[in-house]
């Protein structure tokens, strides 16, 4: 999939990853999106709370081994 | 059949529409308001360690990320959070048994082991208190748990409002000079109109 930017948020915990995703979707313009990567399994359910709360849509999201990658279109 | 009979059914049929279409629009002239709202969350942070640090911080920060309006009102010990050097916060073993003891270096299985202390002696030798804190320390780094001054910086960054307990300040002989700038010091009669408004209200 397609992205304009991309989060290393490897090794990071709660609630950095969120944290550090909020601030990079900032620095997007509307409609572009960003991949963020993480390794905290909290974040899986934390991203859908985070793109329901915000209004920033999770287009995908996915799990290779031990990291958890997420696309998150900016509103 | 009268014109009266006529408009009396007119309207026994209007009535009986409008009972069926009314609940359905006020529900979703809630569901709108509801979903336009935006989230607001009052915190009292009262604690002063570096465990209690954390949830007033956290929460504050990611409700802030949330798009919510936040603020934290820091009160007795809680204004320890707010020193301008926050690096020597302290945890407690002491009356505290829920706290797990393991060592965050060795092999493996050495970090596994909870070594059961009984909380006599962690009260009573000197010095466990700071090597509490430093495994703490330790711990919180190995996890990629973020600092508590990092995770301050971040809730200021993304609006929260800290507000301080002026008669603390008084109270315990700080002065302003202490703490971070930018805080407002006020009293209870500040604190509970937002909490009175807010969604959220959480006493740490």
């Amino acid at each position: 999939m397609n992205f304009d930017k991309e989060l290393d948020a490897r090794g990071l915990n709660c609630p950095l990853p969120i944290l550090r995703a909020k601030k990079s979707l900032a620095e997007l313009t509307s409609g572009q999106v960003l991949r963020v990567v993480s390794t905290d399994p909290g974040s899986v359910k934390d991203f859908a709370a985070f793109a329901k709360q915000t209004g920033n849509e999770l287009l995908a999201s996915g799990e290779q081994g031990k990291e958890f990658e997420f696309f998150i279109k900016r509103k | 059949m009268g014109a009266t009979a006529e408009i009396a059914n007119i309207e026994e049929l209007v009535n009986r529409r409008l009972e069926e279409l009314l609940p359905q629009k006020l529900e979703e002239a809630l569901r709108q308001r509801e979903e336009s709202k935006t989230g607001s969350m009052a915190i009292i942070a009262t604690r002063g360690t570096l465990d209690w640090a954390y949830p007033p911080f956290i929460l504050g920060s990611t409700a802030a990320a949330l798009g919510w309006d936040v603020s934290i009102f820091f009160t007795f010990y809680g204004l320890n959070l707010l020193k301008k050097d926050v690096s020597d916060l302290k945890v407690s073993p002491l009356g505290n048994p829920g706290m797990p003891m393991k060592m965050p270096f060795g092999p493996e299985w050495f970090r596994g082991i909870n070594w059961n202390i009984p909380n006599i002696i962690q009260a009573g030798v000197p010095g466990f208190e700071t090597v509490a804190t430093m495994l703490m320390q330790q711990t919180i780094k190995n996890n990629g748990v973020a600092s508590i001054q990092e995770l301050r910086e971040l809730s200021l960054e993304a609006g929260v409002t800290f507000s301080v307990c002026q008669m603390t300040v008084d109270l315990f002989g700080f002065s302003h000079d202490d703490f971070i700038p930018g805080l407002d010091y006020v009293g209870a009669a500040s604190f509970l109109p937002m909490a009175q408004k807010a969604d959220v209200t959480l006493f740490m």
